[in-house]
């Protein structure tokens, strides 16, 4: 087998025998509509699944499915079978497109949830957008995503200007602060947010008295840190996910910086209070999501979760379910106003768009006319104890800061 | 000249050769009819492979060649955009492998940063077929975006770009040897990232990690360029020019003063090689290769920001020259196909099959065991397994020794009948 | 400042352990070994698992914790040492005579598939694949009112220093360790004067890969935050740090680790202040490269490697 023509012969002879069975099979994965099949909806979830960013992508995967398995029977008693059909985009922009042409090449895929990154959902809404194929983001929240008015594009979360400033008026208003130090990732989110809080915490005449950028992915922060030591701010706002900021908080208190810390809602999630440790303690998180467990439907939502995959669900697990079940709200209504029958992807886009007062695990659903979340609240959170959720210490309506 | 017919098994002995045709004539005309069918995609890709090693007439290969890329792919891809998309993006790759194909495998410098050039002209088209110019030029000079016809002119902007680049880096670098060229290159393709990523102030020119869109597509007569398929043609054309290209240097003298340096650069020099022009003039021609791409992958993505020009882009072209056989400018593309077809379309499409079969109930696979979280995985074994069985990769490059000794030999001859030619 | 300097430090060392690894392998065998930064990932891994599993029996509690740390440091190189002798005989040894690139790509699969592979185990048996490890040390040094060190970052600089001697003394002094140069000299040769060449690099592969090993375990312990791609970003930089020191060279890792340290440290400190603000911390890398460019071209081998002779 290591001769040249071998290689060359066992390509040849795989490929006629594939040939063979497209000729004969009819295609292996086409659909075999029988008489009394059901009619296959799908939805597709796309995150990354791999790669270093996966642990974020996952949870929206996971909440997807949860959602999904949920309202099967529901959807069969309409008719129809409900399939998930999870995608990696690997947070590759290139990859996003592929699999974004993926999903419009198979019809039956209705409804797409995704993706976590915005550099990889711009481009892909752009494909998306082609076929009317209707978007519910669980997590973008780049001002660009929405601004661009595609009528496909929804998302539950707050947009960076919303939730930048409302962290922002918050470190101003309640935790009284005369200096602030604002750290970002440099990726498209942390700068995003950090950006937006900075603009405000200006507008509200506090002196900003540094904005270092650092590389997601790195551990060791001190050099940053020195330079927060020499600034002596009252508040750190990192604009970031929770590896980096969790080990950031860490560090700040090995270096004894006494500054409170404040992150948007990158940072909400069970990991921080296992990363940081005692470090947690003190920490805020601006999020939209809602303390699951105040509501009896949001505690059972959560042990549901815990006890089908081992693990507390964070922020993306209930955005990822939320975002799908909007989505299958919006089929839901569009086979209504379809008579029953399987709607067309521009119904579904229609229909999404005007869902009103949707009731989430994690945030209401009202979508503006740009696919904003009108609904959606800023919550500002403390890690008082060791515990997660923390509790809420401040609600802020983020549609005030909407345009 | 006589030509030289290197015998390969699947000429030896009638049979394959016979089921060869079968398969070159009819995976097309199946791929239309199925044209939702990952295996037909799969066929038919290989019918090219098939159509290229067979050991027919040029010509008869050519009209093959027309026949799948001019007509079957395209109708196709009218009907399955997924199919369209992955041929646009294995074509991007194809450039790009040819390209560093020079560097690494004409003029073997190892260069791990080869993507930055490819950012370069990505970028360079990027920001002014963005408003992102206005940030920094007056709009009294000129208001953006640019219109899309402007495109084409910014095809050879970026091979400008590309070009420039390569010889900045090369200037001071190319007195390093071997790996220390390698880490080298690759500091400069992290420089040119980071820089693209902090470039938003105090100037705002690259837009950092926020990105640069909408960009506009490429327009002619009037016309929006934004469909896949007329990507598809673009890309097609290009890399059909590049090929050309990258072989009619090989076989030119440049060629051959590359050659030399690869494989002694003490006794190239001493041949009177001038070494500092050809390994600038390598890295300038892999890089302006890059740098046109760019430019294409700008438009057709409509968004670029700076992670899509990561190390790991560079490494991953890289590994596609390597697999496909280094020096050999077939190796190159075969190499980016078999990687990207791998990464973008069999992986997907296996996992994808699985993860139906957990979905119907036939296998059970806990989540944590996704297959569609397992894809690079795979794609690591699959590397490890190509290198061990392929060492010299999948299209090696010929050596040229039969070819020269002929020349010289006619030269020779020529000399001797009272002719004076130039042995080059 | 000398806190700027001592957390330069602290970094550099961290960088000049897993440099030592690179370093180690090109030595004898020419062979950038990308895998290396995986097998540093499988030691952090692995020396955690042991510390998890001190804390829930609770030794921890019991047992100083420099014992702990050195039970786990063995464990992890006994795992990422046999790891690293494995990755060789499957993936390098039968490329030892195809092209010099191919390793180089069969290092990049091998890579891919420790990564994803550790995710797969840690996420059946712990359900999830970011660990955080137990902390050790938690008291610092007082040195003055604004400087202070940390005791586990001194302990990071007190193992890397052991480290070092101790591999410049077995491969300078040892009779493996003449076999080791020897075959790295010229391997046909060394394999003449009844040495096995393949023991040797096997035997090579085993200490990199175990000092990798060690290296993941303490910074496990010194970082706390691991997950199946934490190698990437390290390794990349402890490769420009053998390279800057002069790549096959023992002191060299050291001293290109702790130079590189240094140079990001005191670049993410005072390039804001420099250009007025225009350039912030984010450039330190820039500037860390720019400066290892800057020494190549005028050293062409790194600050301690030998020039290359040219044979004539």
């Amino acid at each position: 087998m290591r001769g040249k023509g071998g290689l060359m012969a066992l390509l040849l002879v795989v490929a006629l025998v594939t040939l063979l069975a497209v000729g004969c099979g009819g295609g292996a994965t086409e659909p075999n509509d029988g008489g009394q099949a059901l009619e296959v909806i799908k939805v597709a979830s796309v995150s990354p699944l791999s790669g270093p960013q996966a642990g974020m992508g996952e949870p929206i995967k996971l909440g997807a499915q949860m959602a999904l398995e949920e309202q099967k029977a529901e959807f069969e008693a309409l008719g129809f079978k409900l399939e998930l059909s999870p995608q990696d985009d690997q947070a590759d922009p290139k990859v996003g497109v592929t699999v974004a042409q993926k999903l419009i090449a198979d019809k039956n895929v209705l409804v797409v949830v995704g993706h976590l990154n915005s550099g990889v959902a711009i481009p892909a809404s752009e494909v998306y957008v082609k076929d009317n194929l209707c978007q519910v983001s669980p997590a973008n929240t780049a001002t660009a995503i929405t601004d661009r008015e595609l009528p496909i594009v929804n998302r539950i979360v707050a947009r960076d200007d919303a939730q930048g400033p409302a962290g922002a008026d918050f470190a101003t208003n309640d935790l009284g602060a005369k200096k602030v130090f604002v750290i970002h990732d440099k990726t498209t989110y942390g700068q995003g947010v950090a950006d937006e809080f900075k603009k405000q915490v200006e507008a509200n005449g506090v002196q900003v008295v540094g904005y270092e950028g650092i590389t997601a992915g790195e551990s060791d922060f001190s050099a940053v840190l020195n330079a927060v030591a020499a600034a002596k701010p009252d508040v750190v706002y990192f604009g970031g996910m929770y590896p980096e900021g969790s080990l950031l908080a860490k560090q700040m208190k090995e270096k004894d910086i006494a500054a409170k810390f404040i992150g948007p809602d990158g940072m909400y999630d069970p990991k921080v209070i296992e990363i940081a440790g005692e470090a947690a303690i003190g920490v805020y998180c601006t999020s939209v999501a809602g303390d699951v467990t105040l509501t009896e439907v949001g505690r059972a939502w959560a042990d549901r979760y815990q006890a089908k995959f081992g693990q507390a669900p964070g922020s993306f697990a209930a955005y990822g379910y939320d975002a799908t079940n909007v989505a299958l709200e919006a089929i839901k209504q569009a086979i209504a106003a379809n008579g029953g029958e399987k709607p067309s992807r521009l119904q579904v886009t229609e229909v999404a768009r005007a869902i009103q007062d949707f009731k989430g695990v994690a945030t209401d659903v009202t979508f503006n006319v740009r696919g904003d979340n009108k609904d959606a609240k800023v919550f500002i959170y403390e890690f008082t104890e060791m515990k997660f959720p923390a509790p809420i210490v401040k609600e802020i309506v983020a549609g005030d800061y909407l345009k | 000249m006589r030509k030289v017919v290197i015998p390969t098994q699947l000429t030896e002995s009638k049979i394959p050769f016979f089921l060869a045709c079968t398969l070159v004539i009819t995976a097309g005309p199946v791929f239309v009819v199925f044209p939702q069918s990952p295996a037909a995609f799969f066929t038919f890709l290989v019918s090219l492979l098939v159509l290229y090693k067979m050991s027919i007439p040029v010509p008869l290969k050519l009209v093959g060649a027309v026949i799948s890329l001019g007509i079957i792919m395209p109708s196709v891809g009218s009907e399955n955009g997924y199919y369209m998309d992955v041929i646009i993006q294995v074509g991007i790759y194809v450039a790009l492998a040819v390209g560093l194909n020079i560097v690494v495998g004409f003029a073997g410098l190892l260069d791990l940063g080869y993507v930055a050039f490819y950012a370069a002209g990505a970028y360079a088209y990027a920001i002014f077929a963005t408003s992102q110019a206005s940030n920094f030029i007056p709009a009294a000079w000129a208001t953006f975006p640019v219109s899309g016809n402007w495109f084409w002119l910014f095809l050879l902007v970026g091979l400008v770009v590309g070009a420039i680049t390569g010889v900045l880096l090369g200037f001071p670098v190319l007195r390093l040897r071997g790996d220390y060229l390698a880490i080298v290159t690759l500091g400069f393709g992290e420089i040119i990232r980071i820089v693209l990523n902090n470039l938003d102030k105090p100037i705002n020119i690259t837009n950092g990690p926020k990105g640069l869109t909408p960009i506009q597509p490429p327009a002619l007569f009037g016309m929006d360029l934004s469909e896949p398929i007329h990507y598809y043609f673009i890309v097609l054309s290009i890399i059909i020019l590049i090929i050309v290209v990258a072989k009619r240097l090989n076989a030119s003298r440049i060629g051959r003063a590359w050659a030399a340096i690869r494989e002694d650069e003490l006794a190239a020099r001493s041949m009177g090689i001038n070494l500092l022009k050809m390994k600038l003039l390598a890295f300038a021609s892999g890089a302006s290769f890059a740098g046109v791409m760019g430019v294409v992958f700008a438009a057709k993505q409509t968004f670029i920001d700076p992670s899509s020009f990561s190390f790991m882009e560079s490494i991953g072209i890289l590994a596609m020259v390597i697999l496909g056989g280094m020096g050999s400018v077939a190796g190159a593309v075969i190499g980016a196909v078999a990687v990207l077809v791998l990464q973008l379309q069999i992986l997907k499409e296996l996992s994808e099959y699985l993860g139906q079969l957990s979905a119907a109930g036939v296998l059970s696979i806990p989540s944590q065991l996704d297959p569609a979280k397992y894809e690079r995985m795979i794609f690591g074994l699959i590397l490890i397994a190509m290198c061990i069985f392929r060492p010299q990769g999948i299209i090696p490059a010929k050596r040229q020794l039969v070819r020269l000794r002929e020349r010289v030999r006619d030269w020779r001859a020529k000399r001797e009948g009272g002719e004076d030619v130039d042995p080059a | 400042m000398p806190q700027i300097l001592l957390d330069g430090l602290t970094l550099g060392f961290v960088y000049a352990i897993v440099a030592l690894g690179y370093t180690m392998v090109y030595g004898v065998l020419k062979l950038i070994n990308f895998a290396h930064s995986e097998v540093f990932m499988v030691g952090a891994f692995a020396g955690t698992e042991v510390l998890l599993f001190l804390h829930a029996m609770g030794y921890l509690a019991t047992l100083p914790p420099a014992v702990a740390l050195i039970c786990a440091m063995l464990i992890a190189m006994i795992l990422s040492g046999t790891l690293g002798v494995f990755i060789e005989r499957i993936a390098y040894r039968p490329l030892r005579q195809a092209p010099r690139l191919v390793p180089l790509i069969s290092a990049i699969g091998v890579s891919f598939f420790l990564q994803d592979a550790v995710r797969l185990i840690e996420g059946l048996w712990k359900n999830a694949f970011y660990l955080t490890a137990p902390t050790l040390f938690t008291n610092k040094i007082t040195i003055t009112p604004t400087l202070s060190l940390p005791v586990k970052s001194l302990v990071v600089i007190m193992a890397a220093v052991t480290m070092m001697v101790f591999l410049h003394l077995f491969v300078s002094r040892s009779k493996w360790g003449k076999a080791m140069r020897a075959v790295s000299q010229d391997q046909a040769t060394a394999s003449l004067m009844s040495i096995n060449v393949n023991r040797v690099i096997s035997l090579t592969f085993l200490i990199g890969a175990g000092l990798g090993g060690a290296a993941g375990t303490l910074f496990a312990a010194q970082y706390s935050l691991i997950h199946p791609y934490v190698g990437f970003l390290l390794g990349i930089k402890a490769f420009t740090a053998a390279v800057l020191g002069g790549i096959g060279n023992i002191p060299g890792a050291m001293l290109g680790g702790i130079l590189l340290g240094l140079l990001e440290s005191f670049g993410a400190a005072f390039l804001g202040v420099a250009t007025n603000g225009a350039m912030g911390a984010e450039y330190k890398d820039v500037f860390a490269f720019a400066i290892l460019i800057a020494v190549l071209i005028f050293k062409p081998s790194g600050l301690l490697g030998e020039p290359e002779r040219e044979k004539i």
